[in-house]
């Protein structure tokens, strides 16, 4: 038979009951789930899977560079799409070099599933050559992990794995996969229909008590100084919770501010809008938060980033906290209405109970609340000066954002001072469009992402905005992308400096730039060309726009290498240790006794 | 040290009568309390319990885990954490988003409940001491599970408290060895934990 015949009789679904090799289980079952790419990286203990993946033609396979970007183009798979990202690495530094991604995903609430060879199970526990404890490893890092010892139980796990994976609050799973019992014949069982009811122990609920959303929009339609404040949530939520969201919005007309995640939910072109809160969030945002009446997270943790100093966080506010984990309610910040539930479901509840109870905000408390919002907007806080001729980071985003908001673009991002300005300049009015390291702050993470959102949308415009020192993280992976002629493109804000580790040196240790230089960076324009992509270089400000519309026009992976000043600092900021109330808004605004000290130095 | 929980409910002013008031997650004394888990009894379900623990800085005084139920394959896990309320509240939720965990109970917050440990007490000497090591384990209801000329093996029963004021007596009277079994702890009533 050819190989092509072959392939095409592999394609079929199985039944339960069909008898065959636990490698054929596997990709079944991961075609079941609606799998239809999958990142990995080949060694001796998945062979048999790799043999399997060759017989077929159902699944895609990404080969990447470095199993740590398998777990990031998953992870950029799946925020692009809102469904679950799939891995494939090898037993031993296979896994272990894929925890990093699989903590980033628990960090973020990401759906991603990363199956692990293994060491046959006579051999486990007797340091076989690449044999590591990957369940015990994995444990902290993912949302739940399972060692299969039987190739019975093997299809029915990976149902499960994809069905805790995906459902609740959404997070890593990893299923450890022992060669022998990938190589034994079992039987295929399908996934159980309706499994979320039946799961034994884990259920997470979806409706919401309908006693908390009353409550929760009765102190909505009092409220004289109302903000919401929304996360990932949201966007995990999916089009339905999106939806919700903005109608809720506009009916109440409150203003609305969201973490690094939840950009995207609510349009920022409009006018309600007040635009990322946190440490570099923006002036109006954070004010806005401090002053607040009324509080409504939807989706957001209340993560440092956000709050700043806890003991100032928003004092005056009773706070409603819309969260699918009930683990997530009171464990930083005390609050008054804790509201249990998917966020479609509960902000479609809400909507509800506003409309049938007819409830009308109060137009002249919010009037004056939004002349208040209006006056801290004057301040203008993401001014920048572009003069000379040295290019402002912050000016070669917003003609990024300029010159491609006109066409389908998705945005990642590595970690540091160019992640915070692209949440500042670019301007995202749809979900699943940003891409970015949040909890865990992984350097290295947008390539990665990058070529996993590309896969999924192969015709739209990928771009990781990066600095030069994040890309040389995972800079491995542009043979990826040049393997697979995805266009991706990398953008990098070259300052030389590790720029947010570089900032806060000036600010907090007397401008000591301890190891925050590069020295010996490499060429990246040739670096580019060694790898078979394009490499362009801008350093005069005058011919930003031109570069990045040639940029876009090369339909291959090209590097831009955007020399920028290297002294500039991400403001406005929270200083670590303070109050939102107490934003430094430049460089001149540091006399005003905002300096960090105390507590606030040995905070991250 | 920590305080035993109070049981009087503070006036509330409460928006939404299913949470838990502000003011009672506020307080920062810390409190002690007894939780039992049911858990799936499958490998390392008890790592991932004291792995939580370990991982986000909590407190275990005292720990059992045994199989409860054969044939639904159940284990119980009974457990003594102390933190002041918030924190209290935030294991409970950690543990039963577990995927194994079935069901979480705080046995000092849900209402009266028993706990017993049993403690093997070894003990050796001579003349008066020995003498007076064997009517202090009569006064405590221990038995003598193993006995030479010159040592006792006390198995003593009873709250932690008891099983404390056993081994501080013994201290002073030749006090070799301890062994303990740790908390087990169940609710009065008839009612029974669903697994």
């Amino acid at each position: 038979m050819s190989a092509e015949a072959l392939a095409t009789e592999n394609d079929a679904p199985a039944q339960t009951g069909d008898r065959m090799q636990g490698a054929r289980i596997i990709l079944k079952a991961l075609a079941e789930q609606g799998v239809d790419v999958v990142f990995g990286y080949p060694g001796g203990a998945v062979l048999p899977i790799y043999d399997e993946i060759f017989k077929q033609n159902r699944i895609r396979h990404i080969l990447v560079r470095h199993e740590q970007g398998a777990v990031h183009a998953a992870e950029g798979y799946a925020r692009s799409t809102g469904k679950v990202g799939c891995v494939l690495v090898t037993s031993g530094p296979g896994a272990t070099n894929a925890v990093t991604g699989l903590t980033d995903a628990l960090m973020d609430s990401i759906p991603v599933i990363c199956l692990t060879g293994q060491v046959p199970t006579h051999l486990i526990g007797n340091d076989a050559f690449q044999e590591a404890d990957t369940i015990g490893i994995t444990r902290p890092c993912t949302k739940h992990n399972y060692l299969v010892r039987d190739v019975e139980q093997l299809a029915s796990t990976l149902h499960e794995a994809f069905y805790v994976a995906r459902s609740g609050r959404p997070g890593p799973v990893v299923v450890d996969l022992p060669k022998d019992v990938v190589m034994a014949e079992g039987t295929y069982n399908q996934a159980p229909h309706g499994l979320q009811h039946k799961h034994k122990t884990y259920r997470p609920r979806f409706l919401p008590d309908a006693g908390a959303v009353e409550a929760a929009v009765k102190l909505m339609a009092g409220a004289k100084k109302p903000v919401f404040y929304t996360g990932g949530g949201v966007i995990n939520g999916g089009p339905r919770a999106v939806a919700a969201l903005r109608e809720l919005v506009r009916l109440t007309g409150f203003p609305i501010t969201s973490t690094l995640m939840g950009l995207g939910a609510y349009p920022a072109d409009d006018q309600q809008w007040l635009g990322m809160v946190g440490m570099h969030g923006m002036y109006e945002s954070n004010l806005a938060m401090h002053d607040c009446d009324v509080m409504i997270n939807i989706g957001a943790r209340f993560d440092d980033r956000v709050t700043g100093n806890l003991n100032f966080f928003s004092p005056g506010s009773k706070k409603i906290h819309v969260d699918i984990d009930p683990s997530s309610v009171n464990k930083n910040v005390i609050v008054d209405i804790p509201v249990i539930g998917d966020a479609a479901n509960v902000l479609e509840e809400m909507l509800k109970v506003w409309k049938a109870r007819k409830y009308q905000a109060d137009q002249t408390a919010l009037k004056g609340w939004w002349r208040q919002i209006e006056e801290w907007r004057g301040k203008n806080c993401l001014r920048f000066d572009q003069r000379g001729k040295i290019i402002k980071p912050q000016y070669a985003i917003q003609r990024l954002f300029d010159l491609t908001k006109d066409q389908e673009t998705y945005i990642t991002t590595e970690v540091g001072q160019h992640q915070m300005w692209a949440a500042q300049f670019y301007r995202f009015n749809e979900p699943n469009r940003w891409m970015t390291s949040g909890g865990l702050g992984t350097m290295g993470y947008g390539l990665p992402a990058a070529i996993g959102t590309q896969i999924a949308h192969p015709d739209a415009l990928v771009c990781d905005i990066a600095g030069e020192a994040s890309i040389l993280m995972n800079i491995q992976e542009l043979s990826t992308a040049v393997q697979y002629r995805l266009p991706v493109k990398v953008f990098i804000l070259n300052n030389q400096y590790m720029g947010m580790v570089r900032q806060w040196q000036e600010l907090l240790h007397g401008g000591r730039y301890s190891e925050s230089y590069t020295d010996s960076l490499p060429d990246f324009v040739k670096l580019a060309e060694a790898f078979g992509c394009v490499g362009l270089r801008v350093g005069d400000p005058a011919k930003v726009d031109e570069t990045i519309k040639e940029m876009v026009s090369i339909k291959r992976p090209v590097i831009v290498d955007v020399l920028v000043d290297q002294k500039e600092n991400c403001y406005p900021m929270i200083p670590s240790g303070k109050p939102h109330n107490q934003m430094i808004l430049g460089p001149d605004d540091r006399a005003g006794g905002n300096a960090i000290s105390g507590d606030g130095l040995a905070l991250v | 040290m920590a305080k035993s929980a109070k049981t009087d409910q503070e006036p509330s002013a409460n928006l939404y009568e299913g949470s838990i008031p502000v003011a009672r997650l506020k307080d920062k004394d810390i409190y002690r309390h007894v939780l039992a888990a049911i858990v799936d009894n499958e490998a390392g379900v008890l790592a991932r319990v004291v792995g939580l623990f370990s991982g986000r800085g909590y407190n275990i005084e005292n720990l059992t885990v045994s199989e409860v139920d054969r044939d639904k394959q159940l284990s119980r896990i009974n457990l003594v954490t102390s933190g002041t309320r918030q924190v209290v509240e935030q294991i409970k939720a950690q543990l039963n988003r577990l995927v194994p965990v079935h069901t979480v109970h705080d046995l000092t917050d849900d209402g009266p409940s028993v706990a017993r440990e049993l403690a093997l007490v070894k003990v050796a000497g001579v003349g008066e001491k020995r003498v007076e090591a064997l009517r202090i384990g009569d006064i405590f209801r221990a038995n003598v599970v193993d006995s030479t000329t010159k040592s006792f093996v006390f198995e003593v029963v009873g709250n932690t408290e008891k099983v404390d004021a056993f081994i501080e007596l013994m201290k002073p009277l030749g006090l070799v060895e301890v062994s303990r079994t740790g908390v087990a702890a169940i609710a009065r009533g008839a009612d029974g934990i669903e697994g």
